[in-house]
């Protein structure tokens, strides 16, 4: 189990700079989670803590002690890969007990440790498997299984459920969480589904073009989204983002005037940098937004589209001015397209970022 | 009407079938048919041996050392075979798997030299051998059929070898395996069916080679079987004994007709390998 410090990592294929000047500390046992778009670099920052990649500059530490120049063996971690990457000439407990035997452990201490880990994951009925011979549930079991083997001081996950159906995943991930208690280890996960990274994680690591947005708990993040991008990527379907400008400022509250004239006034923790005439973008969530009308305002548009889901309904929302909005509903939502409604925002909803996208008035 | 007009087809088509056959078969049956006629019995046109005899056989191996020939032979192509294989293995790895600078031109150059025609490095060869003092030894047979086995195993394993997920590689690696472990342990038991095809269409080319084994060895003892049946000759300078010829001819190839069907499933497996994701 180890603590692990980034300082300053950075890295480039060709001209592309992939991962630019990222810092970050992760404490011993956290179960960190790696999110973004593809291409923002969370995979090659999960390689480069691994070993798998060369560092440009900067330095890893593990316990504090710097790991740049060790082999992925050596660092004490372990990986599982998206495609399993297991052993196809092998069987299942030749592919786990492959790294013990490297590792010159004995057949005794080999054969305990393959067992308890196949007790973990509820394997040993499939020991004598080949991998071709096995689901791929069975074969995300085993890439895990030959994980907890080695021991790993950090376990490294590479989008490692993306490749099962919709069902296995729920399924996998309430696993992996359960792991993450019994095993009491370091964690780190890469994925681009923030459903497995908001339930997964202690803290969310967003990454954006080799950077970090923002880094907090699930729920902080959800909450105060730190920039636009953030606020734009937690949450589905996607926060609401309205262009507009302070009207009014006093000690307790800002007045915003949307596209459509209508003045909001909207109390905010903290008002000292707000001024007249500058221009916001207001986020609101579907989730937020008040099908009944009620709030400090509301907007009013023409339904275009519903999706229902069943436990709930979404509406498309066109307004007159500006940007469409989307609104979630109940399940049992009667409203039709082409109808009129209007949508209710209530106080609390609202989220402000200033002209660079920076979230602003918030609380920190 | 419809119907017979396919059954018309049907009959074309295995027209055209049985043309094929005739046309590939047929050399090979000859030489089993003449090598069963002897005297001028081999003259006549009968397509079935009226009278077969075994005694053309029996003759190879009595009026030269032929059965040495075949253990030369043998040990030529088996050798070739494995140095083959175990040197394009690592080149493989090393094309296949790892990014470098200059691995496109050094497999271009890789390929390249299999378009020389061998007679123009035979002259060049020759000094080769003759400085190594290799002439009239079999090793100087091994090292000159790998110019043309090289470039062909080090091609087909190397395009297998791309095929290997490279995650399979990064997980050996996290696993604490070296380039060479990775190598024997995790690379080689996946690359079975690609050895065996190119491993066997080495085996058949040094087999048959004859060019480099005829201007390479000088005495009897070491000649391998093409050679050895070229220089097959008659009690006088005007008899050509055919059917000696023959029936060296069929014992040489009967042993890499076993070989293929042996390996015929392998062989499929292993030249489609990778055309279709499995």
């Amino acid at each position: 189990m180890a603590a692990i410090t980034l300082r300053q990592l950075a890295k480039r294929f060709g001209k592309t700079q992939v991962i630019k000047d990222i810092d970050l500390e992760i404490a011993d046992k956290e179960f960190i989670v790696f999110v973004g778009p593809s291409g923002c670099g969370k995979s090659t920052l999960l390689r480069l803590i691994a070993g798998l990649e060369d560092l440009d500059s900067g330095e890893i530490r593990f316990d504090g002690a710097a790991v740049n120049d060790l082999k992925p063996a050596e660092r004490g971690i372990a990986m599982v890969f998206q495609s399993y990457a297991l052993y196809p000439h092998m069987t299942v407990y030749q592919n786990m007990a492959f790294g013990l035997k490297l590792a010159k452990l004995g057949k005794a201490g080999i054969d305990e440790r393959v067992r308890k880990a196949a007790g973990i994951l509820q394997i040993e009925h499939l020991l004598d498997r080949k991998p071709k011979a096995l689901s791929g549930g069975q074969r995300q079991r085993v890439a895990i299984g030959r994980a907890i083997v080695r021991q790993p001081r950090v376990f490294l996950f590479d989008e490692p459920l993306s490749n099962l159906d919709a069902a296995l995943r729920v399924q996998m991930r309430i696993e992996i969480a359960k792991l993450h208690r019994e095993l009491d280890a370091t964690m780190i996960y890469v994925t681009h589904d923030q459903v497995e990274a908001m339930t997964l994680a202690s803290r969310i690591v967003v990454l954006n073009g080799g950077r970090i947005e923002q880094c907090g708990t699930p729920l902080t993040l959800y909450h105060h989204p730190a920039n636009l991008f953030v606020a734009g990527f937690i949450g589905s379907p996607q926060m609401n983002f309205l262009p507009a400008t302070i009207a009014a400022v006093d000690d307790r509250e800002i007045t915003v005037e949307l596209a459509n004239g209508m003045r909001l006034p909207v109390a905010v923790p903290d008002t000292r940098n707000a001024m007249i005439g500058q221009s916001l973008t207001l986020g609101l969530r579907p989730e937020h937004l008040q099908v009944d009308g009620n709030g400090i305002a509301s907007l009013s548009g023409r339904i275009m589209a519903v999706e229902n889901l069943g436990s709930e309904s979404y509406l498309y929302v066109e307004q007159a001015h500006g940007t469409p909005l989307v609104v979630k509903s109940t399940g049992n939502a009667s409203a039709g397209i082409g109808e009129r409604i209007s949508v209710g925002i209530p106080a609390h909803a609202c989220h402000f970022f200033n002209a660079d996208g920076v979230a602003v008035f918030g609380p920190n | 009407m419809r119907k017979f007009r396919r059954w018309l087809g049907r009959i074309a088509f295995f027209l055209l079938l049985a043309a094929i056959v005739v046309y590939s078969v047929f050399p090979f049956y000859w030489a089993v048919v003449s090598s069963l006629k002897t005297g001028s019995a081999l003259f006549s046109t009968d397509f079935w041996p009226l009278a077969p005899a075994w005694s053309n056989y029996a003759a190879v191996f009595r009026e030269q050392p032929f059965g040495h020939n075949i253990l030369n032979s043998l040990f030529v192509a088996l050798a070739t075979v494995l140095l083959s294989l175990a040197l394009s293995l690592a080149a493989a790895f090393a094309l296949g798997q790892i990014s470098f600078r200059g691995r496109t031109p050094l497999q271009f150059a890789v390929l390249g030299i299999s378009m020389f025609p061998q007679i123009a490095v035979l002259s060049g060869m020759f000094e080769l051998v003759r400085g190594f003092g290799l002439y009239d030894n079999l090793w100087s047979l091994v090292f000159s059929y790998l110019i043309f086995t090289l470039p062909f195993t080090v091609w087909v394993l190397t395009t297998f070898m791309r095929e290997l997920p490279r995650e399979l590689e990064e997980a050996a690696i996290v696993d604490g395996a070296g380039p060479l472990t990775i190598l024997l342990e995790v690379f080689l038991p996946l690359m079975g069916p690609a050895m065996v095809t190119t491993g066997l269409l080495a085996f058949i080319a040094a087999w048959n080679e004859f060019l480099f084994a005829l201007t390479f060895t000088l005495s009897s003892g070491q000649r391998t079987v093409p050679v050895a049946i070229a220089l097959i000759s008659g009690a006088s300078s005007h008899e050509l004994p055919w059917g000696n010829i023959m029936a060296a001819s069929v014992i040489v190839t009967v042993p890499l007709i076993i070989l293929v069907l042996i390996f015929q499933r392998r062989i499929v497996s292993g030249l489609t390998a990778g055309a279709v994701k499995g």
